[in-house]
């Protein structure tokens, strides 16, 4: 059997802000991971990935992060993912005010 | 201080033009981002966690008031308000957007300043003890020499694409205060039998993933060899030093694999070679340099007032017994004013606290401020009838901290807050053990203690000459934190020794403070230093403390 896939997300820097960004599935880019489009299958995560790579006036340096479901759509599982969807921890900067 | 001529004027304008553009094309989506990132990381602008940052050097950590206030106004106008003092003398911003970063630039090179050579794999903005032209223990101000290794470190043509990063430090004092053992090259001033001021040459020490003490290349160098030395150096790393592998690219890997021997007998038969172009040229331009650094005028006036203002006022006495140096000057103290008040984020001051201490300067410091790699701000030259103004004004501006190095005068790298390399935070631990020290009452008591926290191996936050180090790591998706003990940066350098298995992020304050409240015991009276108790005992009784015997099972 093959190994399971671990859903990812195509994430990047925004290229005039250099804030976090995750690929929606209608092709634009959130600043809420929850809008991103979750990817289950492995083939398909790597083409979304290459897609995303190639709107280089729009981004800077995607890659595929892991995440899983969540009830309002995909969540980050790893701390450093978290902290991309939030900002800092030492002052109220970034997407924990901005998005809210 | 040395102020532009012209041709470090236009030729950091043409800089900023040639960046104005690059950019420019970037956005237009001429330039990929593979394309733009070497140009960029020219210009000191990174791409981090949650925004761009912008590096500035801070030369040799000189400031003047000027350039101070228009820091202030680059966070206001293009940033967060608020800028970050580093290890290695620079500023950072957090939160820069690209299209204004030239804009950043043109401002920074209205008052002489740049961000050329803060990253990439150049010589890096060269940094000098930051009590410099002020310390008692002084034999000559090292700035001149650093200013000269700067105009000949930049855009030199032979060092633009080096193996890796190249660091330089310089003292001209017998206590380190430098670093200098922990950089590619580290030259401390001493003098040989004649008198005569040189250099002690030390190469290849570094931090990072693979931590060394420098070794003494030339035990004495003359002062008028520095350049074709230093040149010397970096031609023989230029062609030995490994291409292949990053994590074994700096020099401390090159000495380290060839043998001091082996190195030293290349660089001096490069020396012989190099010294012959250098015509005296550079003579005469240390000479010009030398005469922009010339002291302030101090003044001769009595102190008396001061001896009262610390009998008076209980505060201001505790401030001046930790926050100041001694001056080579009758009547004059250096001031560290200190950027880590319990629970802040260390090196970070606000664009009004940049302003007031710019003020402070004019007034009362012959217009020089200095940035330490400890992440503080000196004011060099203050005299003592004016301390009292000096200190009032700056527990206005909430920069009254008293704790220069005790227990809370943390270094902190930006960590996973902000650095996209980074496997844990670092602010946070910072914040949370001055917070917890402070409740406790104790720093004092503790007296000298030197914590120093990275967010990865690169140890940006010099943990491993940490009395205490702490490494943030990521174990299987969880913060985790190891501790170091019996590091030094000064002039005895030493690299700390692993404690044991790290703490999660809930463990490693409490873990601390046990370890601290448990060096009051262990130490033979209050004199004895945390790190003179630890030489003294070793890891053994530390690491009893930091893993009790039933915790044992829990800590791996
Ligand atoms: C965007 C943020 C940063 C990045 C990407 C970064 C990157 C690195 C890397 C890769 C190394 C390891 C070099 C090696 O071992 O060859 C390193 C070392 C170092 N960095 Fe940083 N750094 C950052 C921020 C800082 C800050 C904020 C400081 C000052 C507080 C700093 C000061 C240092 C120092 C002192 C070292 C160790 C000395 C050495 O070069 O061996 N860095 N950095
Ligand atoms: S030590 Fe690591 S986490 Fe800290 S600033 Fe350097 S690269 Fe970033």
């Amino acid at each position: 059997m093959a190994r399971t896939f671990t859903p990812k997300v195509v994430t990047a820097n925004a290229l005039l802000e250099g804030d976090a960004v995750w690929l929606t599935e209608a092709n634009t880019w959130t600043r809420d991971i929850r809008k991103a489009e979750l990817l289950t299958d492995e083939a398909h995560a790597d083409l979304r990935l290459l897609e995303a790579q190639a709107r280089a006036g729009e981004i800077a340096g995607a890659y595929l992060a892991d995440a899983k479901p969540g009830d309002n759509g995909p969540e980050p599982t790893h701390f450093r993912e978290d902290f991309r969807t939030r900002g800092p921890s030492n002052y109220a900067h970034g997407k924990q005010v901005e998005l809210s | 201080m040395y102020t532009y001529n012209d041709f470090d004027e236009a030729f950091v304008r043409s800089r900023v033009a040639q960046f104005r553009g690059q950019v420019e094309r970037r956005i237009d989506g001429s330039l990929t981002e593979d394309e733009f990132k070497p140009l960029r990381l020219m210009n000191g602008l990174y791409l981090q966690l949650h925004a761009y940052m912008l590096r500035v050097a801070v030369p040799y950590g000189t400031l003047n008031p000027s350039q101070m206030r228009q820091l202030a106004f680059i966070a206001d106008k293009w940033d967060k308000g608020y800028g970050h003092f580093t290890t290695r003398q620079n500023i950072q911003y957090n939160w820069p957007k690209l299209p204004d970063v030239p804009d950043m630039l043109d401002a920074l090179a209205d008052v002489g300043m740049h961000a050329i050579q803060t990253s990439g794999n150049t010589i890096r903005n060269v940094t000098a003890d930051h009590f410099a032209g002020a310390a008692a223990d002084e034999i000559e101000d090292p700035r001149p020499v650093a200013e000269l290794l700067r105009q000949w470190s930049t855009d030199h043509p032979e060092f633009q694409f080096l193996p890796r990063k190249f660091k330089i430090a310089v003292t001209g004092a017998a206590h380190d205060r430098a670093v200098t053992k922990a950089h590619d090259i580290g030259l401390r001033m001493v003098r040989n039998d004649a008198g005569e001021p040189g250099f002690e040459v030390i190469v290849g020490g570094g931090l990072g993933r693979t931590p060394m003490v420098g070794k003494v290349l030339r035990a004495f160098l003359p002062k008028a060899d520095l350049l074709p030395y230093c040149e010397a150096i970096v031609s023989v790393y230029n062609l030995l030093g490994r291409r292949d592998n990053k994590y074994k690219a700096r020099i401390k890997i090159t000495v380290h694999e060839n043998g001091l021997e082996k190195i030293q007998e290349l660089v001096e038969e490069r020396f012989a070679a190099v010294r012959a172009g250098f015509s005296g040229v550079d003579q005469e331009l240390l000479a010009e340099i030398e005469a922009a650094f010339a002291p302030p005028a101090f003044a001769v006036k009595p102190t008396a007032g001061y001896e009262a203002a610390r009998l008076a006022n209980p505060a201001f006495r505790s401030w001046t017994d930790t926050n100041l140096a001694q001056h080579k000057a009758d009547g004059y103290a250096i001031v560290s004013i200190s950027i880590k008040k319990h629970g802040a984020t260390p090196g970070d001051a606000t664009s009004d606290q940049m302003r007031v201490m710019a003020d402070l300067a004019e007034q009362y410091c012959h217009g020089e401020l200095r940035i330490s790699h400890e992440q503080n701000v000196i004011l060099p030259h203050v005299h003592k009838a004016d301390l009292a103004k000096v200190y009032a004004a700056l527990r206005e501006a909430d920069l009254a901290t008293a704790n220069i190095g005790l227990a809370s005068d943390i270094i902190a790298c930006p960590g996973m807050d902000y650095c996209a390399l980074a496997t844990a935070r670092s602010i946070p631990i910072a914040q949370e053990i001055a917070t917890r020290f402070d409740e406790l009452k104790i720093e004092h008591e503790i007296g000298a203690l030197k914590i120093k926290i990275s967010g990865c191996i690169n140890a940006c936050g010099h943990h491993h000459v940490g009395h205490i180090g702490i490494l943030g790591l990521d174990r299987a998706g969880v913060e985790n934190y190891q501790i170091t003990l019996g590091g030094d940066g000064t002039e005895t350098t030493t690299i700390g020794e692993r404690a044991g298995p790290g703490f999660s992020a809930e463990e490693i304050v409490p873990a601390i403070e046990r370890l601290v409240t448990g060096y009051l015991d262990l130490r033979s009276d209050p004199q004895e230093t945390f790190l003179q108790t630890y030489r003294r005992l070793g890891m053994e009784p530390f690491k009893a403390i930091l893993y009790p015997a039933e915790d044992k099972a829990n800590a791996a």
